[in-house]
């Protein structure tokens, strides 16, 4: 897209790019965008400047696809992450190139960026199944009852994807969300919304149901506020936000008590522990009497 | 002194627990760093029995001063109490746990005294939870290494607790053993209408010789609670309490570093199918909303009875109801107790008139009530819509709400039709059907084919406005550890 | 009185809709109906609750002697002690009724002449209940006819475990018919029904069938009476007279012992069927040693003093 890599005999065909909400791929409800530009202020594209009503109708989307992903097995769930990992790899020369130009990396670097968020995508996928058997398990009670707690997901997450990382961050905070159940909202990281935004045509087009994922790029601050006092949010990640910003949301998420991860330092070249998993699960505990089988040895 | 007047010649004479057990002193300090101190600015509050009114003791009342003389005396703890060997930190807890069964009728005495439950709860159910969670965690501290929160996990620092009045010494059981087991020190806020078994805990630490400033006890109200929640030393924050509260102390803690586990109010349905066991369901449903005078947050204060057998269901539990026994909590045969307070009565008393004025169908048992003392009759509402309050608000009284449903799939969203997620029952024989249905609810604690059961070892806690955070279990000691 | 309640009529008709009848009824949760049991078993029953509770279990005492070795010697001091339990206290109530083997009755009954203690024999090829129908019937017939006042029935638990609730009805009604005017318990050897599900229907099928009682047991298996057993019975009980009017009353027999345990069963007894039970025309203990037992709690509620095993006499 840039005047570097477009010096051929044709004319390009620009992308418009758009935001990914409900499966779909609508305009911003406002109509306004706004312009992105590489690292040296270069235009790359016009970005969605994505309103309230569209952080609502994402809200809408993502509570709808809320009982279908957490309902769908923890094996099928790990198949579609696996499946976005393998559409990426797929289009890994498109993402180094966004990379590269939203980032200001070299282009062996960027690759190394998109490598390690495909490798992500594996590594939640086998995550899918094995967490349940990690935080939960039989509770040795001292009475005769089965009792068992599992892992369930939150619900709907709003997630402030990282402004630094555009990729590699944002895949590193939303996979671990979806991969337990939970569907999410992301806004993209302001200053470098499009890797976010072609993120999107992957996940549309790897088995991810509709409103699992949705993707809203424009003005954090501006987006956040009415995501993070949604009553009908459950949980917020806060890790694009600065600290006057994560304050104040913070203070908003009370309103319904969502659960909130505070911004904090994280290297995403890191294999990432389980904290991210467990940050967005409740604990179900399940009680009910064993009794005993007959006469012998018991009062029935 | 009982519910109904009872014309057989069976009448339970009186079988009151001794008092004698129990030796209340005229007046109680703060408990900082090992000593009992009078508040700085030398105030003092009284602490009633609910049954009777009568006056038990004075107690010194927590100010902010008081707060940070304590937190002070916490972190300077701290050093050397989180550099312990874990095996040497579950030793104090295990001699505390065994200090508390040596202890547990006085104990069970002074709680129904301060508190106003049955002697019956205290004693078969306060006391053993009590001992068992100290016992659960003190053979965590020096397991740690293995909890699969990886390897030397570390404690936070000083935990500033604030617990509720409708299981005092339960609750601070909760709060207390999980913290020292992970190597916190801890400042407690026992509520203000229930200060006394905080206070005698602080004397079996005495005993146990735990190291000062390990555990502070600071009786006093809701400023005391909130100037330890700001305080800019505490690195823990945890609280059992209302949702109202819950928030303010989530917008207070917001933008800080501290951790903070809430377990609130709920609104817990108690779904009766057509195929359950219907004696068991009955006594479930009674265990549900009347233990503890339904001073529980995980009460089951809406019944949802499927409507095919809503008529049988609610003859039975009519009937059952007529057989509880109201009156004096230390009598051993005392099913229903006194209201915790004044205002918690008058709230109750509030709410049930609202639930009348929106036409709810009010029925309580043939019901003499003391004179003296805060006490409500055990009440059902029938006729009950989700759009009434009585439905939809937590009541925290002896009072369940009767709304029916049709099939599966309308119970589980009438359950579910609620800002809390708490606790839930289930009443079927029809094992696929509660496997199902429990998947579905939106709720942390779920009870199939009985209700309000306790383990040390079970992890509790809400989703949604409920709260957040599970105490109890491995997954309790995560709120106390650096993870 | 027609042996089956007029409103269940229809469920008798055959097999099948007894068969539906019973495994329709509700569930039973072992924990739930054993923790609710065990609560009522921490009830205080102190002073002149406790004055009234062991007179009434010693006038719903069925002062039992089911042995082999059973003597017209052994069974005339049983009769003379289940008129006067307690020789040094005429205030003492006499006990409900001697049981005793169908070769005893008449024995038995010359024992308690005069008084109003009712003989009561088991019959039904008692305990195992292995014998052909006629068999049954003749021994039913020999006990009546030796003057019992009450006929403690065996059911045939093989039948009833095989599912053959027909068979075990057509047995009860047999039975009833030959028993006369004398009340007939039906025994289910509940510690052999196994489950709690068991004891409901087993329950239901003895009323449907026109049991006059129901009984847990023969005192001659390893499980006997419980407070859990006993108390998914009284709720049948309780059950069956809110749905046809019919009273029927409720003995446990085998395993009770002590006074405290007798003073819990009618503290079942009080908070499940109710006060209408709280008499021995409805419910009865099938006990031997339980009396002296509530014989020397008496004494010490009248002096103060713990009495002693040589302070009441021994059968």
């Amino acid at each position: 897209m840039s005047e570097k890599s477009e010096r051929t005999a044709r004319l390009s065909v620009f992308k418009t790019y758009k935001l990914y909400v409900g499966g779909k791929f609508p305009r911003s409800e406002s109509g306004r965008v706004y312009e992105v530009t590489d690292s040296k202020g270069n235009w790359l594209a016009n970005a969605p400047l994505a309103s309230r009503k569209d952080a609502r109708d994402a809200v809408v989307a993502a509570r709808k696809a809320f009982g279908g992903w957490s309902g769908a097995t923890a094996y099928n769930r790990g198949q579609v992450l696996y499946r976005v990992a393998e559409m990426l790899e797929g289009r890994r020369e498109q993402f180094v190139r966004e990379v590269a130009d939203a980032e200001g990396l070299s282009k062996s670097k960027a690759a190394a960026v998109v490598d390690a968020a495909v490798d992500r995508w594996v590594w939640y996928a086998g995550w899918t199944d094995k967490i349940a058997q990690v935080v939960g398990g039989a509770n040795p009670v001292a009475g005769p009852f089965f009792n068992l707690s599992t892992p369930e997901p939150t619900g709907v997450v709003t997630v402030l994807a990282p402004q630094d990382s555009s990729f590699l961050g944002l895949v590193s905070v939303i996979a671990p969300v979806i991969a337990t159940g939970n569907t999410v909202v992301v806004i993209a990281s302001e200053r470098s919304p499009l890797p976010a935004l072609s993120l999107g045509e992957v996940l549309a087009t790897s088995d991810l149901p509709g409103g699992v994922v949705n993707v809203l790029t424009g003005r954090t601050a501006e987006i956040a506020a009415p995501l993070a006092s949604h009553q009908d949010v459950n949980a917020i990640d806060l890790a694009g936000a600065d600290a006057e910003l994560a304050r104040e949301l913070e203070v908003a998420a009370a309103d319904n008590l969502k659960r909130v991860v505070r911004p904090q330092a994280v290297d995403h070249w890191e294999t990432p522990g389980i904290e991210r998993l467990t940050a967005f699960l409740e604990t179900k505990t399940v009680w009910h009497p064993t009794g005993a089988l007959g006469a012998a040895g018991s009062s029935y | 002194m009982t519910m109904e007047k009872r014309s057989s010649a069976f009448e339970y004479a009186p079988a009151p627990e001794s008092r004698s057990v129990v030796d209340i002193a005229p007046s109680y300090g703060l408990f900082i760093d090992g000593e009992f101190t009078e508040a700085a600015d030398g105030r003092v509050f009284k602490t009633v029995s609910p049954s009777t009114e009568e006056v038990l003791s004075e107690v010194a009342r927590a100010g902010a001063e008081d707060v940070d003389r304590a937190v002070r005396a916490a972190r300077t703890a701290f050093v050397k109490w989180s550099a312990l060997p874990g095996s040497e930190r579950a030793k104090y807890l295990f001699r505390i746990a065994r200090i508390i069964q040596e202890r547990s009728r006085e104990l069970a005495v002074l709680e129904t005294l301060d508190n106003g439950k049955p002697i019956k709860e205290t004693r078969d159910a306060d006391l053993p939870l009590v001992a068992a969670h100290f016992f659960y965690y003190a053979g965590w501290a020096d397991k740690l290494d293995h909890a699969g929160f990886g390897a030397d996990p570390r404690p936070l620092g000083v935990a500033g607790q604030v617990i509720p009045w409708n299981f005092p010494l339960l609750m601070l059981a909760w709060k207390i053993a999980p913290a020292l087991a992970t190597g916190n020190t801890v400042v407690l806020k026992p509520a203000e209408t229930t200060p006394l078994s905080a206070l005698f805990f602080a004397d079996i630490c005495r005993q146990a010789g735990l190291p000062r400033g390990v555990v502070n006890i600071l009786p006093g109200y809701g400023d005391a609670g909130a100037a330890l929640v700001e305080h800019p030393d505490v690195n823990k924050v945890a609280f059992t309490g209302s949702t109202a509260v819950g928030k303010a102390i989530a917008r207070q803690v917001a933008g800080s570093h501290k951790k903070v586990t809430l377990e609130l109010g709920g609104k817990g349905a108690n779904i009766v199918f057509d195929d359950a066991p219907v004696d068991q369901a009955v006594e479930g449903i009674v265990s549900g909303i009347f233990f503890n005078q339904g001073q529980v947050c995980c009460a089951g204060s809406r019944l949802l009875v499927q409507e095919s057998i809503q008529d049988e269901l609610l003859d039975s539990l009519k009937r059952r109801l007529s057989t509880l026994r109201l009156g004096d909590p230390l009598d051993k045969n005392t099913d229903i107790g006194a209201i915790n307070s004044a205002e918690q009565l008058s709230r109750i008393t509030s709410l049930v008139e609202q639930g009348e004025s929106e036409g709810a169908e009010r029925w309580s048992p043939a019901c003499e009530l003391p004179s003296s003392g805060y006490w409500f009759a055990p009440t059902l509402f029938t006729n009950v819509t989700q759009a009434h309050t009585i439905a939809r608000d937590e009541i925290f009284g002896p009072v369940l709400s009767v709304l029916s449903f049709r099939t599966p799939d309308e119970a589980v969203a009438k359950a579910n039709n609620s800002q809390y997620g708490l606790s839930a029952g289930i009443w079927s024989e029809k094992g696929s059907r509660i496997l199902a249905v429990a998947g579905k609810l939106r709720a942390g604690v779920i009870w199939s084919n009985t209700f309000n059961k306790f383990d040390p070892t079970s992890p509790f806690g809400g989703y949604k406005e409920s709260g957040f955070g599970r105490e109890g279990g491995r997954h309790g000691l995560e709120a106390y550890l650096d993870v | 009185m027609p042996t089956t309640a007029p409103a269940f009529r229809d469920v008798t008709a055959s097999d099948s809709t007894l068969r539906r009848f019973l495994h329709g009824l509700p569930g039973v949760d072992a924990v739930g109906l054993e923790s609710r049991a065990a609560a009522l078993g921490t009830r205080s029953i102190k002073t002149t609750a406790k004055a009234y509770a062991i007179d009434l279990a010693i006038s719903m005492v069925d002062l039992t002697t089911l042995e082999g070795a059973d003597t017209p010697g052994k069974v005339r001091a049983l009769g003379a002690k289940a008129v006067r339990p307690d020789p040094t206290d005429r205030t003492t109530p006499a006990t409900a009724a001697v049981c005793v083997y169908p070769d005893m009755v008449a024995t038995a009954k010359e024992a308690v002449a005069g008084s109003a203690v009712k003989v009561a024999s088991v019959a039904t090829a008692f305990p195992a209940g292995r014998a052909a129908l006629d068999v049954k019937l003749a021994d039913v017939r020999d006990a009546v006819a030796a003057g019992a006042d009450e006929i403690d029935m065996v059911i045939d638990r093989g039948a009833f475990l095989a599912g053959h609730y027909m068979k075990v009805y057509d047995e009860i009604t047999a039975v009833k018919e030959v028993s006369g005017d004398a009340r007939l318990k039906v025994i289910f050897e509940t510690g052999e029904l196994s489950t709690y599900d068991n004891i409901r229907r087993a329950s239901w099928l003895g009323m449907l069938a026109g049991a006059d009682f129901i009984k847990t047991s023969t005192g001659k298996v390893a499980v006997n009476a419980t407070p859990a057993n006993t108390l998914l019975m009284l709720e049948a009980v309780r059950d069956f007279r809110a749905q046809t009017g019919i009273q029927i009353g409720v003995k446990p027999a085998g395993g009770i012992r002590t006074t405290k345990d007798a003073v819990k069963f009618l503290v079942l007894v009080n908070e499940t069927a109710g006060e209408d039970w709280l008499d021995n025309h409805w419910f009865r203990f099938g006990a031997s040693s339980l009396l002296n037992d509530l014989l020397m709690q008496r004494q010490k509620l009248a002096t103060g003093r713990y009495s002693g095993p040589d302070y009441v006499t021994v059968d």
